[in-house]
């Protein structure tokens, strides 16, 4: 793991909206190719965290992010593209979010914002993404109903076809499980490490059990800060720094 | 277990009285509708005819056809639709997606709202002094049109604003954290789902212009043309405006005249909010969510 290159450098971030700190000082790194499992009750910050690694502060009133992320080694604070950036970064949200569009519109419309207009090429790519996400036996006979109307978990799991077809170096999940039955959460956990060898996975998780599964690194966010980092498996062997994390990861406190 | 007790009763009651209430408003909402509908079938059908749809007035119009008139308010209703609608929605997809929320958004919602508000005859003076003195284009059909363009132009807005902002804002969030600009977001997402909502201010907005007089009658509409217009920098003569000048300007005009005028009016009305009601109803049929 030692000699992975970093994927995202992150150095004394803080996130405040208006005068009231969301996170504070968190400085961390993600590799190449691992998981890196964020967990922590709610308000910890967690999902602002995932918004300033693509920039979303833009569209949120009143967000402003301070310190230095480095996207493979770009300052992303000075990226003039942030198009590209966010191209280059998937994210998939707590809710599924089918667009009110067909399902092979859903997966072709990263693509086809980037200029891809030929339809074969269009059609590989839609296959190839909805059976990474393990949904493409379900709906290859459907491709143009609503993506909107299926059910939740085949939502989530055409949000991650989605994400897949910007071919995006990072993925980020934020509590992916939350709207999802526990069948379709064990096949998104298999699709997960199967990516892991194409991409840099970020799971934010409010079960601790799932970042156990998955995760390689995890951190442990708390009120707006980052209480600690370690290898998953020593993490929850309990050889822990804090222990604050040692009874969150025991579910003394949620 | 089920025995009726003193307070369902009293609660049952109440919920009568309630819904006979409401009931009976409808009803008499309903009534002045549905009497001037009859009213107009019953004194004026009688003079519709082809003949009467497709020829101009003789004798000092008080005989004759309306065909003028009926041909002018397609032609000022259709100027103003071009000019207000693409106006308008683009005003719209400003204020929803693209404006920063600050006091003087603000201010502009706030003025367009009031601009609703403001009487036909003020929207009258304006097109006088703007499009046909100042601008030159003379009493037209392009001056009475622009002026009937500014005056639905806030409910267009209004309308259009709304519906933008129906759609959910996390289509909008899923677009943009894929890369998509906002412009390719509105296009391919937002767009299409505000639609049908869209439609209604259109509606609105033709019914509105169809029946309007003051503001094309400074502007553009005539008392009295022997011919067309050939093209909008002419006169035209108006349905609306035919409908004053026979029930109030001419004399010895035979009884049923102006009622068949009206009757033409409101037909064309409910045949255009028809139409685009019965669009609307396949949009809504095909929503997304």
């Amino acid at each position: 793991m030692s000699e992975a290159r970093v994927k995202l450098d992150i150095r004394d971030v803080s996130i405040y909206y208006g005068d009231k700190p969301a996170i504070e000082n968190v400085t961390l790194d993600i590799k190449e190719h691992e998981i890196f499992g964020i967990i922590g009750p709610a308000n910890a910050g967690k999902t602002s965290f995932l918004k300033a690694i693509n920039r979303m502060d833009m569209f949120t009133t009143n967000m402003e992010v301070r310190g230095d992320i480095y996207f493979n080694g770009y300052d992303i604070r000075k990226a003039r593209n942030i198009y590209a950036l966010r191209s280059r970064i998937g994210v998939v949200f707590p809710l599924p979010v089918g667009l009110p569009l067909t399902i092979y519109d859903n997966v072709a419309l990263a693509p086809q914002l980037s200029g891809i207009k030929d339809k074969a090429e269009l059609d590989i790519i839609v296959e190839r993404c909805l059976a990474r996400a393990a949904l493409w036996d379900e709906v290859k006979d459907r491709l143009n109903s609503l993506g909107s109307l299926l059910s939740g978990g085949q939502q989530q799991r055409l949000t991650i076809a989605r994400a897949l077809s910007q071919e995006p170096e990072v993925l980020m999940l934020d509590e992916f499980s939350i709207a999802v039955d526990p069948v379709t959460t064990m096949r998104i956990e298999d699709v997960l490490k199967e990516l892991k060898s194409e991409m840099t996975i970020i799971l934010v998780t409010n079960l601790v059990q799932q970042a156990n599964r998955l995760a390689d690194r995890t951190a442990f966010f708390l009120e707006g800060k980052c209480v600690e980092i370690g290898e998953t498996e020593a993490m929850f062997d309990g050889k822990v720094e804090h222990q604050r994390t040692l009874d969150y990861i025991q579910g003394k406190f949620g | 277990m089920f025995e009726i007790s003193e307070i369902n009763k009293r609660n049952q009651k109440t919920q009568k009285l309630f819904q006979i209430l409401f009931m009976m408003m409808t009803v008499l909402l309903i009534m002045p509708v549905v009497a001037i509908l009859g009213m107009l079938i019953y004194k004026g059908g009688s003079i519709i005819s082809v003949d009467f749809l497709f020829s101009n007035p003789t004798n000092g119009m008080t005989a004759g056809g309306i065909f003028p008139a009926i041909f002018g308010t397609v032609w000022l209703v259709a100027v103003a639709l071009l000019v207000s609608v693409p106006i308008g929605v683009a005003a719209a997809i400003y204020l929803s997606e693209y404006a920063p929320d600050n006091w003087l958004t603000r201010i502009i919602n706030l003025a367009i709202i009031n601009l609703a508000g403001v009487p036909s005859i003020v929207h009258a003076l304006f097109g006088v002094g703007a499009f046909v003195i100042f601008f030159g284009f003379g009493t037209s059909i392009l001056a009475a049109s622009l002026t009937l363009a500014i005056m639905t132009l806030p409910v267009v807005i209004v309308a259009s604003r709304e519906s933008l902002q129906a759609v959910p804002l996390a289509f909008r969030m899923a677009c943009w954290n894929m890369g998509a600009t906002r412009w390719q977001t509105i296009r391919r997402v937002v767009l299409p789902n505000a639609v049908s909502g869209i439609l209604t201010g259109v509606i609105l907005e033709v019914s509105r212009t169809t029946g309007e007089t003051a503001p094309i009658m400074f502007t553009g509409a005539a008392f009295f043309l022997p011919f067309l217009p050939q093209s909008v920098f002419d006169q035209t003569m108006a349905l609306s405006l035919h409908l004053f000048v026979v029930s109030t300007q001419v004399p010895g005009v035979p009884e049923d005249l102006p009622y068949g005028v009206a009757l033409v009016l409101i037909a064309m009305v409910l045949i255009m909010n028809s139409l685009s009601i019965a669009f609307r109803m396949y949009l809504r049929g095909k929503k997304k969510w």
